[in-house]
């Protein structure tokens, strides 16, 4: 099928229009909660059970992916016709049907870096939510410096043997499967590390969740006792790791802040605009009256503005076939930057209201946005460190030398 | 909107660019300085004329290239890399716009082609305090009969000091910051009752104060429905503040790669400057700021080719960010490079000095956070 010319990507809006608004059942058609998203694997509960057949549903049309080739279970849609898609789901604010790394950031590695059989046996998977992955990179003395990373593998002739911890393993005591960094040469930093996969019900792994100063545990400690993985598992070349493991970074950089580490809107949160004006208070022109505040939350709503009118041009610039590394490479240091400034602008709006933890006596909006502000602290340190990002700027982009 | 240049664009640009860097680099600022030119430069605007610039805005049937904002950005851009003072945001982006969005048939026939042609400059003469207020003109304009009697004061005028004809806001209706009751008036440089006070600026562009005393003008000068001026001066100051930003993204840019080479070529205990991570993280954060506002400025641009309903915030937003931009990068410019960057011999004081009168001209980021604010209703 080819829906390249206008006409027929009109042909194909009615034809989605007309299944969502067939499939896409009411309730998933509201503001999500939190609780009520949906990640998909085994351990998945579906706490609202229409969420179970949305799912299904978007899954079986590939349109969880719905790039990702036909053959492996994705949509083979058109960047257009997924962009159609994504409009339509917009329109009437149906909710995403998955939340998964896998879709993220292990399967668009996978399908590039990938074996044949690799791609078919896990691909499928992943779109229909079924498998849900964690990502295993930092360990404790290998945070920024990703490429030290000490945990070993060692080929044993008919399997490969594990050991070793890594840590803020995102939700690995809910996921089903790993995609894993190893060092399978020692003698070699980069040259020596290799990309596994392993389900983690293995015996020998055990996870910990750590508790965040917002008080939520979404990353764990995570330990590999003589894991034992069958050598078919191993994704591209031995010693070969490195190379999707920074394809697999960029695509976690854009996927964080493609959204801007999420928006507040729908979520129960307001704005730091809105909540200027009702706890700070308006003049009869409907001004905020302390007019500082104001001016630093409309400096905050314009970097924002700009930031997604970047992400928009560097989108629009690689579809022209220009160059856009350059532009990408800011794309995560602003969007930490943009994510802290709001959350600290909502608390300072807020006044003590926003400085409750739990229990009654605060709105609940509220309280996401206090829990929200502790945890984007760790926007300028996840994924890459603010200073890391601007160090990659300045040798990658600018091109300035090494200290020697 | 569009991020990406037609052919047309590039061309523009590519004839632009290499026309400021070969013709009216830095040095010929310096020079006009020096020799007491005030900014002011004959050959220059003959040129941009040949060139066809002042018409970048202008539809053919006046004798313009009708090319649009995103094309004139491209030209500003040009300009603002070299701090080339010409006429072009006062009369081929503010004048051109104000007869075109507000002219009579018989005005546009007019004024458009000799401003394409380079025969006319224009200047708006808008703001009577040191600081950009629209709505704040008490300058009085009283119906004497076939037309208006002029009196008040002009401050900081752009162009003043050599400009041909002045588009006059005053006041028909009304106290000051009332925004009904203003009116737009074209009075030519001799016209009897004006008097032009050259100055002398910091960033050797020049400028001028007026001062109105008793100045007739008839009816056919009136632009735009009287009483009325600010819906006409709303959309005009937009246009302007736009092109203005692309004049200031063009110089953060050439800052910014002045200072970038200097990195690269400066030692200091035996190490290029450069690799020192303290300048490094400056050089990024600079590098993420250029990044920012090119994508306002360029979504502003191309908003008004398109029509768009958002261009007023729009406008503010490239217009804040771009002065933010350019004044820490001007900053930093001279802070990186040194005692070197102290010296009036080296061009990083230039940029500095051109940076704080663009983010004083047609509204600071401070104005245009305040009405991006209430634009966006708080």
């Amino acid at each position: 099928m080819a829906y390249d010319t206008p006409t027929d990507l009109d042909a194909f809006r009615t034809e989605v229009r007309e299944w969502l608004e067939e499939n896409c059942p009411p309730s998933m058609r509201t503001p999500m909660t939190e609780d009520e998203v949906v990640w998909g694997g085994r351990r998945e509960k579906f706490k609202n059970p229409d969420s179970k057949v949305w799912l299904q549903r978007m899954g079986e049309k590939g349109w969880t992916a719905p790039t990702w080739p036909k053959e492996y279970g994705g949509g083979g849609l058109t960047r257009e016709q997924a962009k159609v898609l994504e409009q339509e789901m917009a329109r009437i604010k149906a909710r995403p049907p998955l939340f998964s790394f896998g879709l993220w950031m292990f399967g668009p590695a996978l399908i590039e870096f990938g074996n044949e059989e690799q791609k078919k046996r896990f691909l499928p998977d992943i779109v229909m939510g079924k498998t849900r992955w964690c990502q295993g990179y930092s360990e404790p003395g290998a945070g920024s410096d990703l490429a030290g990373l000490q945990t070993k593998c060692e080929d044993k002739g008919d399997h490969y043997l594990i050991n070793g911890q890594k840590v803020w393993t995102s939700y690995a005591n809910e996921a089903d499967w790993i995609f894993c960094l190893v060092r399978t040469d020692t003698s070699k930093k980069h040259e020596g590390i290799s990309f596994i996969l392993f389900d983690m019900e293995s015996e020998g792994v055990e996870t910990r969740p750590i508790k965040l100063i917002s008080g939520s545990s979404p990353f764990c400690e995570t330990f590999f006792t003589d894991v034992k993985v069958p050598k078919d598992q191993l994704v591209g070349e031995v010693n070969g790791g490195w190379k999707i493991a920074k394809r697999l970074l960029q695509h976690e950089r854009s996927s964080i802040s493609a959204g801007g580490f999420g928006s507040t809107r729908g979520s129960g949160m307001l704005g730091p605009d809105e909540y200027a004006k009702i706890h700070v208070g308006t003049d009869k022109d409907g001004k905020v009256l302390d007019g500082d505040l104001r001016g630093r939350i409309a400096d905050h709503m314009m970097y924002a503005k700009a930031f997604n009118l970047t992400v928009k041009r560097s989108g629009e610039q690689a579809k022209a076939g220009q160059e856009v590394g350059h532009t990408a490479s800011i794309i995560k240091y602003a969007a930490a930057k943009m994510n802290q400034d709001k959350f600290e602008l909502m608390i300072e709006a807020l006044g003590t209201e926003g400085l409750g933890w739990e229990g009654e006596g605060f709105d609940k909006g509220a309280k996401m946005a206090t829990r929200g502000w502790l945890r984007s602290k760790g926007n300028s340190i996840e994924g890459g460190t603010s200073e890391i990002n601007l160090n990659v700027v300045a040798k990658r982009v600018l091109g300035l030398r090494e200290h020697q | 909107m569009t991020f990406v240049l037609t052919e047309d664009q590039e061309m523009l640009r590519d004839t632009a660019v290499s026309f400021t860097r070969d013709e009216l680099p830095v040095k010929h600022l310096r020079g006009l300085r020096d020799s007491g030119k005030n900014g002011v430069d004959t050959d220059a605007r003959n040129q941009l004329a040949e060139l066809g610039f002042f018409g970048v805005l202008i539809p053919e049937e006046y004798d313009g290239v009708g090319m649009g904002m995103v094309a004139l950005g491209q030209v500003m851009e040009a300009q603002g890399r070299t701090l080339a003072s010409t006429p072009l945001l006062q009369t081929a982006c503010i004048g051109a716009s104000a007869i075109l969005l507000g002219g009579t048939e018989a005005q546009k026939k007019e004024w458009l082609p000799k401003i394409a042609s380079g025969e006319v400059t224009t200047a708006l003469a808008l703001d009577e305090t040191s600081h950009h207020n629209p709505t704040g003109v008490a300058t009085e304009a009283e119906r004497d009969g076939q037309g208006y009697t002029l009196n008040g004061a002009k401050k900081y005028v752009q162009d003043g000091h050599h400009a041909d004809v002045f588009i006059v806001v005053a006041r028909t209706f009304g106290e000051p910051g009332d925004t009904h009751g203003l009116t737009l008036f074209l009075v030519p440089r001799d016209a009897k009752g004006l008097t032009v006070q050259a100055l002398k600026t910091v960033d050797s562009h020049g400028a001028a104060h007026l001062t109105l005393e008793g100045v007739h003008v008839d009816d056919s000068h009136v632009l735009g429905a009287p009483d009325k001026g600010n819906d006409l001066l709303e959309p005009v100051l937009d246009r302007g503040r736009i092109a203005l930003s692309a004049e200031m993204l063009g110089s953060s840019l050439a800052a910014f790669e002045m200072t970038h080479e200097y990195l690269q070529t400066r030692k200091q205990f035996g190490q290029l400057i450069g690799s020192f991570q303290a300048l490094q993280h400056r050089a990024a954060k600079m590098f993420t700021e250029i990044e920012l506002t090119t994508s306002c400025v360029a979504a502003a641009l191309s908003a008004v080719d398109e029509q768009k309903n958002d261009i007023a915030e729009l406008a503010s937003l490239a217009k804040a960010r771009a002065s933010e931009t350019v004044h820490l990068v001007s900053n930093d410019t001279v802070q990186l490079h040194g005692g070197i960057g102290m010296t009036d011999d080296h061009d990083s004081g230039f940029y500095m000095k051109r940076a704080r009168v663009q983010e004083a001209l047609l509204g600071s980021a401070s104005f245009h956070r305040d009405r991006y604010a209430r634009l966006n209703d708080f």
